[in-house]
C-alpha cells in the first residue's frame, strides 16, 4: 500500500492546498485541506508512514485547517479549524497550525467514534497484552508513553485508548505523540534517535512538539490488543519508583473520570468500563527516573485469568 | 427544481442506498451529520433492512451514532416522567409538543430524531403555578436579564427556557402556539381541547394530528430559524406521510388550517415536502390551499428563498445566494413575530443595549 512518503514535499503540499490528503490512522481516515506550510512540514516529518487513501474512497474526517481571513491575516495570521463547515474552537496564531491540527483529529474522533468506549489515555502493548495510563492533568503520561515506546513496546495511541464493546480488545490508533516543555528534551535524551516535530512555543500548554510513531505501531495499526494492566502515572521530581495497586471499585471511578463518552454510552459503558477492570492489574505508579519507570514496565506480570 | 442534494435523496427513498459508491457515503454522510439527521438515515435503512448493504466504512458511521440516539431515546422518557411527577400538583395533563410528542408517541417522525429539549404547552391562565412546580422539582429559568424576561413573558408565546439545575436538561413552557404579538391568533384553547391522549401512557397527551402537522408548519415557515430546517422539513413529511393515510385527514386538516388563521403555512409546508420529499398531498388539497399562498409576485421569491433555506446545512450545499437567503428569511421571521414597531425597538435593544457575553 502507498504510504504518504511516496509523495515528494512539493506533491504533498499540492495535494493538502489542493483536492485534500487522505490518510488511514488506526480505523480512521481523514481527509486534511490546508494551505499551510507548517501542516506540510508537520505531515512530512511525522506522517511519512502512514497508508495514503485514495481520493474517490470514503474519509471519516474532512478536516480543514484555513488561513484566518480578516485584516488580522496581515499582521497576526491565524489559523482555524473546521469539520464540514463546523467550526468548534477559536482560531490560534499560525504557528501552532500543527499542534492545532493533532488537537483538532483527537477532537473528531471522540466526539463522533461513540462505538467505543473512550478513555483519555495512551496505551502501550508487548506479547499482545496492553497497559492504558489514564491522564489526568499534569500526570507525565506522554513522557513515559513515549519512553516506552522508544524501548520496544507499540504505541496504540498517546491520547486515546477506544475499548470494542463487543469483546473488550483495545483498538490502536496509533498518531504522534505530543510532549510539551521539558518532556521534550527528555525524550531527545532518552530515544535512540527520535523523530521530533518542530518545537512551537506559547501554545495554551506551552512548549509543544510531537515524536513520530514507530514505523511498526503503525503498519500493525489493525492488530488489536488485550487489557492487562491499568496504570495511573504520576510524574513527581525526585519521587522514588513506587507501583501501588488499588482497588477496584476506586479504580472504576477514576478511569471513569477519564472517559471521553462514558455517560452517553449508558450501560454499555457501565458494562465495558466493569469488564476491563475486573481483567486488569491496577496501579497508582510514581516515578522521577524514566529507566527505572522502564524497568518497572517490563516487570508487570500478567493478571490471572 | 435543480438536482436535488444526496441526503435529500436519501431520505426521499431510502432504497436508492444500496447503488452508492464510497464517494456518495462520503458526502451523504457528511451531510447528515451537519444536519444531525444520521440517527434518522440510520432508522430508515434499518427500517427496510438495508443495512448489510451498506460498506463497512459507512456502516461504522452508523454504529458511532447508534448509542447517541438510544441514549436520547431514553433521555426523553426519563425527562418527560419527572416533568410529569413535577407537574402532578398543578393536575395538569402533560400536552408534549414536536419531538417529544412524536417520540412518545411513537410516530415515525420520532424515530432516530435528535432534539434539545421538551416542549410542553399549558393554559396561560396556570403559567404560574406551572413555573413554580417546575422550579420545585429543579428546573430553573435561563433568561435573567430583565428585558429578556419582558420579552418572553409579556411578548412571547412561552416562558424564557428552563433548565434542570443538576441535568441541565432544558424545557420550553408553552402557552400558544405563535408569539402573543403575532398578527396570527390559533386559539390555545381550542388546541388543548382537542388534544389526543397517548395510548398506554396516562397523564401524557399530544395535539390532534391535524393540529400536530399545522404546528409544525407554523414553526418552521414562520419562525426564521433555518439551521434545523431540513429536519422540521422531514417531520412535516413523515407525518403527512403517517397521518395522510387516515380517513378525513387531508380534509380535516384544510378545514382546521382555516379556522385557526394558519393556511399561510400549510400552503407553503405543502409545496416544499412535496418538492423536496415528493410527499404524497391529493392534488385537491393542494388546490384547496392555492388560495392561501402568497400573491405571484411574492411566490417565486419565497421560493427561491425556502429552496435555499432548507437545504441541508453543508458546504456542498452552499450557494453564494444559502447565507442571504436565510439571513433574509430571518427578518421575516422577527417581522411575522412582531409589529414593526415593537420589532424595530427589539433589535434595537438586542444590538445596542443587551449585555454582551465576554467574548
Amino acid at each position: 500500500m502507498l504510504t504518504v512518503a511516496s509523495l515528494s514535499r512539493a506533491e504533498l503540499a499540492a495535494r493538502l492546498a489542493g483536492p485534500g490528503l487522505s490518510v488511514q490512522t488506526g480505523p480512521f481516515v481523514s481527509r486534511i485541506h490546508s494551505p499551510i506550510d507548517r501542516i506540510a512540514e508537520g505531515i512530512a516529518t511525522l506522517y511519512g508512514d502512514y497508508p495514503l487513501r485514495a481520493l474517490d474512497d470514503f474519509a471519516d474526517f474532512h478536516v480543514h485547517m484555513r488561513r484566518s481571513g480578516g485584516v488580522r491575516r496581515w499582521y497576526r495570521p491565524q489559523v482555524s479549524f473546521d469539520i464540514d463547515g463546523l467550526v468548534p474552537f477559536e482560531p490560534l496564531p499560525q504557528a501552532h497550525a500543527f499542534p492545532m491540527l493533532e488537537w483538532a483529529l483527537n477532537w473528531c474522533i471522540s466526539t463522533r467514534a461513540h462505538a467505543y468506549l473512550m478513555i483519555h489515555a495512551a496505551v502501550v502493548e508487548r506479547d499482545g497484552l496492553a497497559a492504558i495510563l489514564p491522564a489526568p492533568p499534569g500526570s507525565g503520561k506522554s513522557t513515559l508513553c513515549a519512553a516506552l515506546v522508544s524501548r520496544g513496546w507499540r504505541l496504540l495511541s498517546d491520547e486515546l485508548a477506544l475499548i470494542r464493546p463487543q469483546d473488550g480488545l483495545l483498538v490502536p490508533v496509533p498518531r504522534p505523540i505530543s510532549l510539551k516543555n521539558r518532556s521534550i528534551d527528555v525524550i531527545r535524551g532518552f530515544a535512540r534517535d527520535p523523530v521530533i516535530s518542530r518545537p512551537v512555543e506559547n501554545t495554551t500548554k506551552g512548549t509543544v512538539a510531537h515524536v513520530k510513531a514507530p514505523s511498526d505501531s503503525i503498519a500493525r495499526a489493525h492488530e488489536s490488543a488485550r487489557p492487562a494492566w491499568i496504570v495511573f502515572p504520576k510524574y513527581e521530581a525526585g519521587a522514588a519508583t513506587s507501583l501501588e495497586p488499588i482497588a477496584r471499585a476506586r479504580a472504576f471511578f477514576r478511569v471513569a473520570e477519564n472517559a471521553f463518552n462514558y455517560s452517553p454510552l449508558g450501560a454499555v459503558g457501565f458494562n465495558t468500563l466493569a469488564d476491563t477492570i475486573d481483567r486488569t492489574a491496577i496501579y497508582d505508579f510514581r516515578y522521577s527516573q524514566l529507566e527505572e519507570a522502564i524497568a518497572v514496565f517490563a516487570s508487570l506480570e500478567p493478571p490471572a485469568p | 427544481m435543480k438536482r436535488l442534494p444526496i441526503l435529500v435523496c436519501a431520505l426521499r427513498d431510502p432504497g436508492q442506498v444500496v447503488s452508492y459508491t464510497p464517494a456518495d457515503w462520503d458526502l451523504l454522510l457528511r451531510q447528515s451529520a451537519a444536519t444531525n439527521l444520521t440517527p434518522t438515515l440510520l432508522s430508515l435503512i434499518e427500517a427496510r433492512g438495508l443495512l448489510q448493504s451498506v460498506p463497512a466504512p459507512a456502516r461504522a458511521h452508523f454504529d458511532w451514532v447508534r448509542p447517541l440516539a438510544a441514549r436520547h431515546q431514553q433521555a426523553v422518557r426519563f425527562e418527560v416522567a419527572c416533568i410529569q411527577a413535577a407537574l402532578q400538583p398543578t393536575g395538569l395533563p402533560l400536552l408534549l409538543l414536536k419531538g417529544a410528542a412524536y417520540a412518545m408517541a411513537g410516530l415515525e417522525a420520532g424515530r432516530g430524531r435528535l432534539f434539545g429539549d421538551i416542549d410542553l404547552l399549558v393554559p396561560k391562565a396556570r403559567l404560574d403555578d406551572v413555573e413554580a412546580a417546575l422550579m420545585l422539582a429543579g428546573w430553573a429559568g435561563t433568561h435573567h436579564d430583565d428585558y429578556d424576561q419582558r420579552y418572553y413573558r409579556q411578548w412571547m408565546h412561552e416562558l424564557p427556557p428552563m433548565t434542570h439545575v443538576r441535568r441541565g436538561s432544558s424545557i420550553d413552557v408553552h402557552h400558544a402556539l405563535v408569539p402573543e404579538t403575532a398578527p396570527v391568533r390559533p386559539d390555545p384553547d381550542s388546541l388543548r381541547a382537542r388534544a389526543r391522549p397517548i395510548e398506554g401512557m396516562p397523564g401524557l397527551a399530544t395535539l390532534a394530528p391535524d393540529d400536530m402537522v399545522l404546528h409544525s408548519a407554523v414553526h418552521l415557515f414562520f419562525d426564521g430559524e433555518f439551521d434545523k430546517g431540513l429536519r422540521d422539513l422531514f417531520d412535516l413529511h413523515r407525518l403527512l406521510g403517517e397521518f395522510g393515510v387516515e380517513p378525513g385527514f387531508w380534509d380535516g386538516l384544510v378545514a382546521r388550517a382555516r379556522v385557526l388563521e394558519l393556511g399561510r403555512p400549510l400552503f407553503y409546508a405543502l409545496r416544499h415536502t412535496t418538492r423536496m420529499f415528493g410527499t404524497a398531498v391529493p392534488p385537491a388539497v393542494l388546490a384547496a390551499v392555492a388560495p392561501q399562498g402568497p400573491n405571484p409576485v411574492l411566490l417565486p421569491l419565497m421560493d427561491w428563498l425556502f429552496a435555499r433555506a432548507l437545504l441541508p446545512l453543508h458546504p456542498s450545499c452552499d450557494t453564494r445566494a444559502s447565507a442571504g437567503a436565510r439571513f433574509l428569511l430571518y427578518v421575516r421571521g422577527n417581522w411575522l413575530r412582531m409589529p414593526p414597531l415593537l420589532l424595530s425597538r427589539h433589535l434595537f435593544h438586542k444590538a445596542f443595549l443587551t449585555p454582551r457575553a465576554a467574548s
